[in-house]
């Protein structure tokens, strides 16, 4: 057997075991965004969005639906990246990876796919659960796919960074708590930066998660305040830089070979 | 061809601790060869470099003719590695870790379900295949971690510990097991602290202390340095008197057990005729310990720096 084989049928049984791990906890992994999501919708969109009017010529539960979306998707794949890997690590089971004849690559692939498939499958859920309280329409079904499924991948390596060199489950906190969720909460996922004074709009452009929501959003609803080729840029740019780290962490053998 | 061929191996951890201080040491294929040595000798080490999650600081290893650093894939698709503590995803049944484990080999499903079906039905495990691995008992989980080794037929196994804390009954199938595939043409290093298990299982033999080999033979060839030989004598009638011989050592554990040693050079009539003469009645007689145990005492204390604590 060739490398080509047993590097295709070893992606596939990474993909595989993530897979069955996501779908065998689903209560962990797929309800709770299903929970959090509904709340959103019922608090932001429908009891405070009636007051609040349009928001970028849309009502503001729709407006919010791209911006929920893709905040699931971010989390739940750097969550089940961090949390997979992370686990393997502590649990020691990675050694069954690191020992076998599989190139980082594809350890990273298979782990990363595994994300990015959780993160989807919680976007498509959240996007049905949206559809209880709002009518959706894709404006442009390349651009909607294109940047949920590379801001996923985006999340997927950061995820993969995070468990590299977290050594305690105290670790794999500190990033989602501190970092990303202020990232996302200031990402343009409940408002149009428009609306802030100049300086915080300038503040707001060098958070990278703003590009993702809003060519998200102009992907669903055709409005952006981003140009959208900056955030296919800024996209891309982080994939070739998390995916060089991440490979080069696995090749000196960082957090997981002593 | 050998199975393991390791050049001059060193090792030192960032916090300075040598492991390793220049290991060479050769396996031949279809060999049974058994590695010992006191805690922290660097045994582990060693089977981490070997299995590549440990990186050497200096040295080659080569693999089934593949070299480690050079023919990575290669190297690795010829062993399997059961590790001293439980490494698998106790959330996980263990008909999928060990059918996963055929896949990251590069095994197609259908075939490494055939294979982990044949696998844990010879560890017999079969039975527990759909269970949570979590479930399984301490003997099950060493089991568990053997059929994974075995799923993608390596040629050489590495069994790190694999009967430390396993009843004798498993203790017994396990070594049977090893001994069929050993039969079958599989090369297996065994690190134990059992010294009997490695005595009855393994042909060659290395002694690592203080991150050095100490000694590489035969079993036979180490065996015959032993020297002397005592043995444990149970007596009919209680003896308030030691007995005497020239050559042989008395040493009486209780009123009815005595212990007798002499140079093997030394017929065992000279101890009976020492103990007819005593008129001491043996009802039995045994080894008083495991004899390579004895050599192992003496060529890791031999190692030990003078005035050292033991």
């Amino acid at each position: 057997m060739n490398h080509a084989e047993v590097n295709w049928v070893g992606y596939r049984t990474l993909m595989r075991k993530e897979l069955t791990r996501i779908l065998r906890i689903w209560g962990q992994t797929l309800v709770p965004p299903a929970i959090t999501m509904s709340l959103y919708f019922i608090i932001f969109g429908n009891l405070i969005g009636s007051r609040i009017g349009d928001m970028g010529g849309f009502d503001y539960m729709q407006f919010i639906v791209p911006g929920l979306v893709m905040m699931s998707v971010i989390q739940n794949s750097y969550g089940n990246m961090v949390s997979s890997f992370f686990g393997a690590k502590f649990g020691r089971h990675i050694e069954e990876i690191l020992i076998s004849p599989l190139p980082n690559w594809i350890v990273l692939l298979g782990y990363m796919s595994g994300a990015v498939a959780r993160g989807l499958m919680v976007g498509a859920v959240v996007t049905g659960v949206a559809l209880f309280f709002t009518d959706i329409h894709v404006h442009n079904w390349l651009v909607t796919l294109s940047v949920v499924l590379l801001t996923a991948v985006v999340f997927a390596l950061a995820g993969m960074v995070n468990a590299i060199f977290a050594q305690k489950f105290d670790d794999i906190a500190i990033i989602p708590t501190f970092v990303l969720t202020p990232l996302t909460y200031l990402g343009g996922v409940f408002y149009s930066v428009s609306l802030l004074p100049e300086f915080w709009q300038h503040v707001s452009a060098v958070n990278p998660i703003l590009y993702m929501v809003n060519a998200f959003r102009y992907g669903m609803l055709g409005v952006s305040d981003v140009p959208l080729l900056t955030s296919y840029l800024i996209i891309f740019g982080f994939i070739a830089l998390l995916t060089g780290f991440c490979l080069w962490l696995l090749r000196k053998g960082v957090g997981l070979r002593s | 061809m050998l199975a393991l061929d390791i050049r001059d191996l060193k090792k030192t951890y960032k916090n300075g601790v040598e492991a390793l201080r220049g290991v060479s040491l050769q396996v031949e294929q279809g060999d049974f060869f058994a590695l010992l040595g006191p805690n922290g000798a660097g045994k582990s080490t060693m089977i981490g470099i070997i299995s590549s999650l440990v990186n050497p600081s200096a040295g080659q290893v080569t693999i089934c003719g593949h070299d480690l650093q050079a023919k990575r894939a290669e190297a690795m698709a010829s062993i399997g590695l059961v590790p001293q503590e439980v490494n698998f995803n106790q959330f996980e049944r263990p008909l999928d870790i060990v059918s996963h484990q055929a896949g990251y080999y590069g095994i197609p499903r259908s075939e490494a379900l055939e294979r982990a079906e044949y696998y844990l039905n010879k560890l017999a495990l079969w039975d527990k295949h759909d269970k949570p691995s979590r479930s399984l008992s301490g003997g099950m989980k060493r089991r568990l971690m053997i059929a994974r080794a075995m799923v993608n037929q390596p040629k050489l196994l590495i069994l790190d510990e694999p009967t430390a804390g396993v009843d004798i009954e498993i203790r017994r199938s396990m070594w049977s097991f090893l001994n069929e595939i050993n039969r079958q043409g599989t090369t297996v290093i065994l690190t134990t602290h059992y010294l009997e298990e490695a005595e009855s299982l393994c042909r060659n033999i290395a002694i690592i202390d203080h991150g050095r080999i100490v000694e590489n033979t035969d079993i036979k060839t180490l065996l015959a340095k032993l020297d002397v030989e005592t043995f444990v004598l149970d007596l009919r009638a209680p003896i308030q008197q030691l007995p005497s011989s020239e050559g042989i050592h008395f040493h009486l554990r209780d009123d009815t057990t005595l212990e007798a040693s002499l140079p093997k050079e030394r017929s065992l009539n000279t101890l009976f005729a020492a103990l007819a003469g005593n008129g001491i009645e043996v009802l039995s007689m045994r080894n008083k310990s495991n004899r390579l145990e004895e050599l192992f005492m003496r060529l890791v204390e031999s190692e030990q720096p003078s005035g050292a604590a033991v």
